[in-house]
């Protein structure tokens, strides 16, 4: 089979692979360049434990090919924190233990990243409608909210500096 | 879930596209979002041999409106049309449907036209766009083709569309006076495709009765569908909510649900007259605000 050499960015790191057309996304990132943070939970594009942002949008990464994330610029957990300083959503999920097993955390503060990125003050409701396509089979819905509203505390505090600022830097 | 190999090209432009359609007539699948066919690649229920991915084809992403249609470009993501403000102001039956299709990862990346191409039975746009009265419109390298969108949807996965031919725009009759519409859906839990879901558009005359009337159902039998024995039922009726029980009841009636996790036969049955009467009453509500 034939394969495709696709670069692109990860975490503001520039990266490339001769990829088959039809390895995903998800894929490419754990196994091509060993970042094992995103996880893939159902692989069938439900539980959102695989959200990673592709040119600051998040998306399913279970849903997305290799070769269509050529050029782009992509944003893993990884890319959160701030050397050993962890990002306030980071943070709040500690804090506010918004995990159990943590299965589902890198996609839930990828998503809660995004969600932010679009609403820096989201309601309850605006939470939970914004993590709806990510799964927490702990049923940990109720501290995952409580993270994302101290995250949002502390990112407004923190200034005006966007969430996503790597993505919204090299895309 | 690993899908089976296939190549995969990235046209610069929707000639470029239309051409390797042509030269690999039957073998090329076009790429729009992939949410909807990514997941049957991975279980293999599709296996083309070429992947046209759309991403660099410009300007098939437009919302416009024109003196006679609604236009939105076939690439127009789920997102995109739920936030426009012409969809917001002017549609927001569109806006409905869009804000609750899948979850947020979903309707970023996923477009109007690459979900009906898919054509899920399930699927929220084919129900709007049918009760609409919308045409879709077809590309190939030997110029366009306007399909009715009541004639548009075949079959469960199967649409009119020729493997040569690309979906490049949906419209929709621009909105006049005393128009209005309503979609309402049953979920069995956030994310999930409808259970059963109804989207009815209608026109009332001077008088208030209803002049013209569009019934579109989804989920509940092998393709989305006109209930044109609910339509029937609505034209010349004065809005009340017998006539709409009465709508519901013929919509139930044209249904052919099958029984799976989602319910069995006679439950859907009884959404479908529910979800059709609470759809009318939001369209027969905004028909009379919009004078």
């Amino acid at each position: 089979m034939m394969t495709k050499h696709v670069s692109m960015t990860v975490n503001g790191e520039p990266k490339e692979a001769d990829v088959e057309p039809r390895l995903l996304l998800v894929h490419l990132l754990r196994d091509v360049f060993e970042l094992t943070g995103t996880h893939i939970g159902c692989d069938t594009s439900n539980c959102g434990a695989c959200t990673v942002h592709v040119n600051g949008q998040s998306a399913k990464s279970c849903t997305m090919l290799a070769v269509q994330a050529d050029g782009a610029s992509i944003r893993t957990i990884e890319g959160m924190a701030d050397g050993a300083t962890l990002h306030p959503l980071q943070q709040a999920f500690w804090d506010q233990h918004g995990l159990q097993c943590g299965f589902c955390t890198p996609g839930m503060i990828m998503q809660a990243a995004w969600l932010l990125d679009q609403n820096a003050d989201p309601t309850e409701e605006e939470i939970r409608a914004g993590i709806s396509g990510n799964l927490c089979r702990c049923t940990g819905y109720v501290n995952i909210v409580k993270s994302i509203q101290q995250a949002a505390g502390a990112l407004a505090e923190r200034g005006a500096a966007p969430v996503d600022g790597l993505a919204v830097a090299a895309g | 879930m690993i899908p089976a190999p296939f190549d995969y090209v990235r046209p610069a432009d929707l000639d470029g596209a239309l051409k390797i359609l042509s030269e690999r007539e039957g073998e090329a699948k076009l790429l729009s979002g992939g949410y909807s066919l990514l997941p049957l690649l991975k279980l293999r229920l599709a296996q083309p041999g070429l992947l046209v991915d759309l991403r660099d084809v410009a300007g098939l992403d437009g919302i416009i409106e024109t003196d006679d249609d609604l236009r939105i470009g076939a690439r127009a993501t789920h997102r995109q049309i739920h936030e426009n403000e012409i969809i917001r102001n002017r549609y927001p039956t569109f806006a409905d449907a869009a804000g609750g299709i899948g979850d947020p990862q979903v309707r970023n990346w996923g477009t109007i036209g690459g979900s009906c191409a898919h054509a899920d039975p399930a699927s929220d746009w084919p129900a709007v766009l049918i009760a609409s009265r919308a045409r879709i419109v077809c590309r190939s390298s030997a110029g366009d083709r306007v399909i009715p969108s009541r004639k548009f949807f075949l079959d469960t996965f199967t649409t009119a569309i020729a493997p040569t031919e690309a979906l490049i725009e949906i419209q929709i009759p621009r909105r006049g006076r005393w128009t209005g519409g309503g979609y309402t859906k049953l979920e069995r839990r956030a994310g999930d495709f409808a259970t059963a879901g109804v989207c009815t558009v209608v026109v009332l005359d001077e008088s208030g009765r209803i002049a013209r009337a569009g019934v579109g159902v989804t989920g509940v039998a092998e393709t989305p569908f006109a209930a044109t024995d609910a339509e029937a039922a609505l034209v010349g009726a004065t809005p009340s909510d017998e006539t709409f029980r009465a709508a519901g009841a013929a919509a139930a009636a044209q249904s052919r649900p099958a029984a799976d996790i989602r319910g069995p036969v006679d439950y859907k049955r009884a959404m479908v007259a529910e979800l059709t009467a609470r759809s009318l009453r939001t369209a027969v509500g905004r028909a009379k605000a919009w004078s």
